[in-house]
């Protein structure tokens, strides 16, 4: 979309104040391990200099530039050769700024997409006012006159502040005439759907109140524009950021029929979708698979492999385990797996495959431990398969370091997939180097199934039915007063329920209610029976602001309720 | 699933006791399907000999960091003697609360700082005092857990010493740790075993009775500077009965010191700077010795050493990633290449021709270069090299060592060449010897603008600049023991003597000077003839100046060198043997981009499932796409909050378009579950992805992570 001269006006010279020029100094050839003597205090930083950069900064411009032409011509995408990796994809592209965008883009957008059919016939719409008219700017159910004239209304608005993807993406089939036919079949269609939905504000007044004050006159003067083109951007997504209202319409998800889904049906429904193109992802799947020997290979050389690309990598790193490795000691580690942590990847390390009995003091204890045994006995070797590296759970500063020193070793193999957007972020150089990555990049369209069935997604309902039914195991192997106890506790959780300051039931109080209960006979005795709760992560403990200890059962109201019913059924 | 679980993550399997034993040896991983099994021992053989002879030419950094050593040593000692001296003669109080510090700037490649911490570790071992104990930010969060990592590595130090005779139990560990118990940890070590050590130590640790602790600070812009400050208030303090000497490793500048200590604490320092060899030199000094030298056969090609080098220059600076690099680009070409059999020392080499296969010599014929070279033959030889086997065998061991020789030259001409060009101004052919091998592996050099400017710079040098560089260029003559370019040597010592003879030449000049002075007095036009005969005549003249003549023969001589043993390594038969030429997957697997190939496969997921119905302009795609392409497309069009109902439904109306044309049977309660149950699939992938997080901003909004992106 952006040219790059336009990334390059964007670019403002950053004058650091100190450093800069020790920077400098470091890439620039420098006579090594010369002595420069340097008395304390003179780091002072020369005033001319720093008047001086911006200049120097300009003059170094082309320079920059043509170096840039060097870097792009060797490492950059847009080489033929690159077949295989990436696409002849810009980085512009991929990195450019956001323009602001209007909430009914969506809708256009589906329309457009449900509308055209296969074959797409894109019309660059820039210079033609024309086709903008054409494009459906609201579906809801109304007449096609009404919108016309509606249109005509905000057409200077429309005119100043084209939406950039819209001018485009816009695919109009050449007839006008045929889109507007087609445009009103298509929204009496969506009467149908939505005539339950609430449609929020006026198409039209949300444009006006959203539009510029002054809309700008039609022609805008070239030279004005193009040095404006720039600094408009930046200006745009700060005023697209700044003002924390953002325009959405106000549709809940709780007006529609089937607001929210549990896993199992959701897992049915989707088992009875076929997915389309299963041949062409078998066929990179297979191709992937050619690489399973390679990948054993430049893993015993001391590499490490990260594989990358849209789709669960879980099936393929599976179909690699149980080809290459069935004769080999290895560890399969389920990154997205919510409880996961380097705590127990290690005891898992410890205990099942070094058959290590004992326990440690730390974390670190443990890995330098698990370090020292790897590098006195060669012999041993382990296969660390790890499925999202880059999961809530690892991508921690700390289980990084710790993974990394793991895969330096050299008869420890690591073989990872990352696939967060900004996975590699989670690396400095320093960890880079300690994992030795080759990346490899295996695309495979292949859903996230097992992925994602952990996650608290925002349209799978999570039933219930775990935590009330593992309440009630745990509660059943407790004795009478435990059960008392608890229940007390649940109660007085119920009773507080609608007030949205409750923090919990104070800890003096509920001995004093325990008490009463002749549930306790000492607080020693009851703070006993709150660790074993903690224990079982049944309650939680908070620290007030005035030092009193504040009990919480972190379990949602309704489970609670059905629970004691339950106990109550069975009493 | 063997490996899913809903109650844990970690999955062990260990193989039965009895198929443990037989492990798969690695070369098996060498077959490559497209080769076959052929030689692939061999080949991983040679890769693997080959590689440990490299990696140790590598690891050799005494000699690149001497200089910065021994100017450490000297302040070590130095400093130390200092305060030494000051403590005998109870002066100099406020000298003696200033802790000697080193700051070592090592550079942004922290990567690299390791190796030359453990160099450093051992020559200060061996040179200055037995304590020295390198402490790393991530180890001491706090003051106590720096002190406890100091003193137990102090104590092992000392162990160390005593021959680990008495390997102390770590009960001690319990005791509490503070710099009191380590001054008396410290004066009763160096009173028992200070006289053994000086019978036992070399002499400069004996000179004094009681070493210095030094104590090395890796990255020390990472350590907190709470911690800092506080030990550094504290050991100075007990200096005066623990002599610490701290060096710091600074991978930015050095004005890190005063921005992490205040100015209280650093006057507490006496700091010196030292400089460590820049990565940029250590660069050079690798690829001299592992490319630019005919010891290895093994060679980069243009392209793929461009991609090396700008992963170090514009991404680490880091030298081992640099070499890593260079692993994979030999393992990738054993890997790839079948005849790199045959990349390996000369004699070797011709050893393994003669056994050649049928399959090998065919791979032989097959080659490009090969292939070129016999057509330059006569036609009965043709024949020969193309069905007889011994004559193809012969043939190849001549030109095997005819590549040899070629290489042996290629690198000696080379650094000539660059000794002239790097003393000319603007450097036209680049100042390193890396950025001249990549011009001259591109094409003829000669042929290039840069090289016929050097040229006419060259014919411009001075005297004693032509001296120097032709110097240069005899030792790097001498310096082979071959004789192939015995008589270049020669001619290029003739050259230096007859410069330094040139003195009869000034002698000329002043004779040109005195005919000026000869110039009687004369009218303005007589003056104006006889100043343009005089201008005729220098010209014609100019020539005959003996430094200008001999300064056109040595330039010719060095264009000569360049035009005959300058080729570019693709003129050469076999030239595919040895050198590695796949720059794409060194990209690939070294620089590769997640970031762009998510973008890519969201996109345009024609690029990677070659279907024509996903065939679609740039920025659009079919509605057949699949799902999380199009609820991606749709997101794209939402500033930071999306509505989920929104959403669903644009998706919902996209997906159903792309059904009706499909099949028109299913009843259509169902398809809607069902097209909501993908919308949220699509949904919670693209979570995963990271492209957008659930928000409490609004209720069913979710906010989108990510802003441009077409």
């Amino acid at each position: 979309m952006m040219s790059s001269p336009q990334m390059k006006e964007a670019k403002v010279p950053v004058v650091q104040f100190v450093g800069d020029d020790d920077v400098l100094n470091h890439i620039f050839d420098r006579e090594g391990g010369t002595k420069i003597k340097k008395e304390k205090a003179q780091l002072l930083v020369n005033p001319q200099k720093i008047i001086k950069k911006p200049e120097c900064e300009l003059e170094k411009r082309d320079q920059e530039v043509l170096k840039d032409q060097n870097y792009v011509e060797v490492l950059g995408r847009n080489i033929q050769e690159s077949l295989k990796n990436g696409s002849a994809v810009d980085g512009n592209k991929v990195y450019s700024f956001q323009s602001r965008k209007h909430s009914e883009e969506m809708t256009k957008l589906a329309l457009e997409l449900a509308k055209t059919p296969r074959k797409v016939v894109a019309v660059d719409s820039k210079n033609d006012p024309e086709v903008k008219k054409n494009v459906p700017w609201q579906s809801k159910g109304r007449s096609t006159s009404e919108k016309v004239q509606q249109e005509n209304n905000s057409k200077t608005e429309f005119l100043s502040t084209p939406p950039r993807s819209l001018r485009k993406r816009i695919i109009v089939p050449t007839s006008h005439c045929d889109t507007e036919s087609e445009y009103s079949a298509s929204s009496s269609e969506d009467d149908g759907e939505e005539d339950t939905t609430a449609v929020g504000l006026s198409p039209k007044g949300r444009a006006q109140s959203r539009g510029p004050p002054a809309p700008a006159p039609k022609g805008t003067p070239p030279k004005k524009m193009k040095r404006d083109k720039a600094s408009d951007l930046v200006e745009e997504y700060f005023e697209a950021h700044s003002s924390s209202k953002v325009l959405t319409s106000d549709r809940t998800l709780q007006k529609l029929r089937r607001a929210k889904v549990d896993p199992k049906t959701l897992r049915n429904l989707l088992s009875k979708f076929s997915p389309s193109f299963s041949a062409e992802i078998e066929q990179l799947s297979q191709q992937h698979e050619k690489l399973f020997h390679k990948w054993m290979l430049q893993l015993h050389l001391g590499f490490n492999i990260v594989l990358y690309g849209l789709g669960s990598k879980r099936d393929l790193l599976e179909k690699f385990r149980t080809t290459m490795l069935q004769d080999s000691v290895h560890l399969v580690i389920n990154g997205f797996f919510p409880g996961i942590s380097v705590k127990s990847i290690l005891n898992s390390i410890t205990e099942d495959v070094l058959g290590h009995m004992g326990t440690f003091q730390s974390v670190p204890d443990q890995r330098d431990w698990i370090i020292n045994k790897f590098k006195e006995d060669s012999s041993l070797e382990l296969f660390l398969l790890i499925h999202n590296l880059d999961s809530q759970m690892l991508r921690g500063d700390n289980s990084q370091q710790i993974l990394g020193q793991l895969s330096s070793l050299h008869n420890v193999y690591l073989i990872a997939s990352i696939d967060h957007l900004h996975a590699p972020l989670m690396w400095d150089h320093a960890k880079q180097s300690l994992y030795n990555w080759l990346w490899y990049e295996t695309t495979t369209y292949h859903p996230y199934t097992e992925e994602t069935s952990y996650e608290n997604s925002l349209l799978v309902k999570q039933s219930g039915s775990l935590p009330l039914s593992s309440l009630i195991h745990v509660l059943r192997s407790l004795t009478p007063n435990a059960r008392g106890i608890f229940r007390l506790l649940i109660k007085f959780q119920l009773d507080n329920q609608d007030s949205p300051s409750y923090t919990g039931l104070s800890f003096q109080d509920f001995y004093q209610q325990c008490r009463e209960a002749f549930l306790v006979n000492s607080d020693l005795t009851l703070r006993a029976q709150l660790t074993e709760f903690r224990d079982h992560k049944l309650i939680r403990t908070k620290k007030g602001t005035d030092g009193v200890e504040y009990l919480l059962i972190p379990v949602d109201s309704g489970t609670l309720a059905d629970f004691l019913e339950k106990e109550e059924e069975e009493a | 699933m063997a490996t899913s679980s809903v109650s844990k993550g970690c999955f062990v399997f260990k193989p039965d006791f009895k198929k443990r034993k037989i492990s798969v040896p690695i070369e098996d991983y060498f077959n490559n399907e497209i080769l076959g099994s052929e030689d692939s021992k061999l080949r991983f053989e040679t890769y693997h000999l080959l590689w440990q002879r490299m990696k140790s030419e590598t690891e050799l950094q005494e000699e690149l960091n001497k200089n910065l050593f021994d100017n450490l040593i000297e302040f070590l000692q130095k400093s130390h003697s200092d305060v030494q001296k000051n403590s005998r003669n109870w002066g100099c109080q406020m000298k003696l609360r200033e802790i000697p510090t080193a700051a070592l700037i090592l550079g942004v490649n922290v990567t690299d700082h390791d190796l030359i911490f453990r160099s450093l570790t051992e020559t200060l071992r061996n040179n200055v005092t037995p304590y020295v104990v390198s402490l790393q930010a991530k180890d001491c969060p706090d003051v106590k857990h720096f002190l406890q990592k100091l003193t137990s590595q102090l104590m092992d130090c000392c162990v160390d010493e005593k021959s680990k005779e008495t390997r102390s139990p770590k009960t001690s560990r319990t005791t509490s740790y503070s710099m009191d118990s380590l001054c008396s940890w410290y004066t009763a070590a160096t009173q028992t075993t200070g006289p053994k050590l000086t019978s036992k130590k070399r002499t400069t640790c004996s000179q004094w009775q009681c070493p210095p602790v030094v104590l090395i600070l890796k990255n020390m812009e990472s350590f907190s500077t709470k911690v800092l400050q506080d030990f550094i208030i504290i050991s100075s303090q007990h200096l005066h009965e623990f002599p610490l000497i701290l060096i710091f490793g600074i991978a930015t500048s050095p004005v890190i010191i005063h921005r992490l200590l205040p100015h209280a604490v650093s006057s507490l320092l006496c700091i010196e700077l030292f400089q460590s060899l820049s990565s940029k030199e250590h660069l050079t000094v690798i690829l001299d010795k592992l490319l630019f030298t005919a010891q290895f056969p093994f060679k980069i090609s243009k392209k793929a050493l461009q991609v090396l080098t700008n992963i170090f220059l514009y991404h680490d600076f880091s030298i081992r990633n640099f070499i890593k690099g260079l692993k994979l680009s030999l393992l990738e070409h054993f890997y790839l290449q079948p005849l790199s059999v045959l990349c390996c020392d000369l004699p070797e080499a011709k050893k393994r021709v003669k056994f050649f296969s049928v399959n090998q010599c065919e791979n032989i014929r097959r080659l490009p270069s090969f292939r070129r070279y016999v057509e330059k033959q006569a036609s009965e030889k043709q024949v020969a090299l193309l069905t007889n086997e011994t004559v193809l065998k012969e043939e190849t061991q001549l030109l095997l060592e005819n590549l040899h020789v070629y290489h042996m030259n290629y690198f000696l001409v080379l650094r000539c060449l660059h000794n002239f060009t790097s003393c000319l101004p603007k450097y036209p052919l680049g100042r390193q010897i890396r950025e001249l091998y990549c011009t001259c592996l591109d094409d003829n050099v000669w042929d290039s603008e840069e090289y016929t400017s050097a040229l006419q710079l060259l014919r411009m040098l001075a005297k004693e600049e032509l001296v120097s560089v032709l110097e240069k260029c005899c030792e790097v003559l001498s310096s082979s023991a071959e004789k192939q370019l015995g008589s270049t040597a020669q001619k290029v010592k003739g050259f230096l003597t007859q410069l330094q003879n040139l003195d009869d030449s000034k002698e000329e000049e002043d004779a040109c000077g005195s005919q000026l002075k000869g110039l009687q007095k004369t009218d303005l036009y007589h003056l104006q003839k006889s100043l343009l005969e005089m201008k005729e005549l220098r010209r014609t003249t100019k020539k005959q100046t003996k430094f200008e003549m001999l300064r056109e023969n040595v330039v010719n001589f060095i264009d000569n060198l360049v035009r005959v043993y300058l080729l570019p390594p693709e003129s050469q038969p076999l030239h595919e043997v040895v050198y590695f030429s796949a720059a794409h997957t060194l990209r690939e697997h070294l620089n590769a981009a997640p970031r762009i190939a998510l973008h890519t496969a969201l996109n345009n997921p024609y690029y990677y499932l070659k279907n024509e119905a996903l065939k679609s302009e740039e920025g659009c795609i079919p509605n057949t796409a699949p799902d999380i392409c199009i609820a991606y497309k749709l997101h794209l069009e939402c500033s930071r909050l999306i509505n989920l109902v929104d959403w669903s439904e644009a998706f919902a109306t996209v997906v159903t378009a792309a059904e009706k044309m499909d099949a028109n049977s299913t009843s259509s309660e169902e398809m809607n579950e069902i097209i909501h149950a993908r919308f949220i699939r699509a949904v919670s992938e693209l979570e995963l992805l990271g492209f957008i997080k659930p928000t409490k901003q609004k209720t069913d909004h979710v906010a989108r992570l990510t802003w441009g992106g077409c």
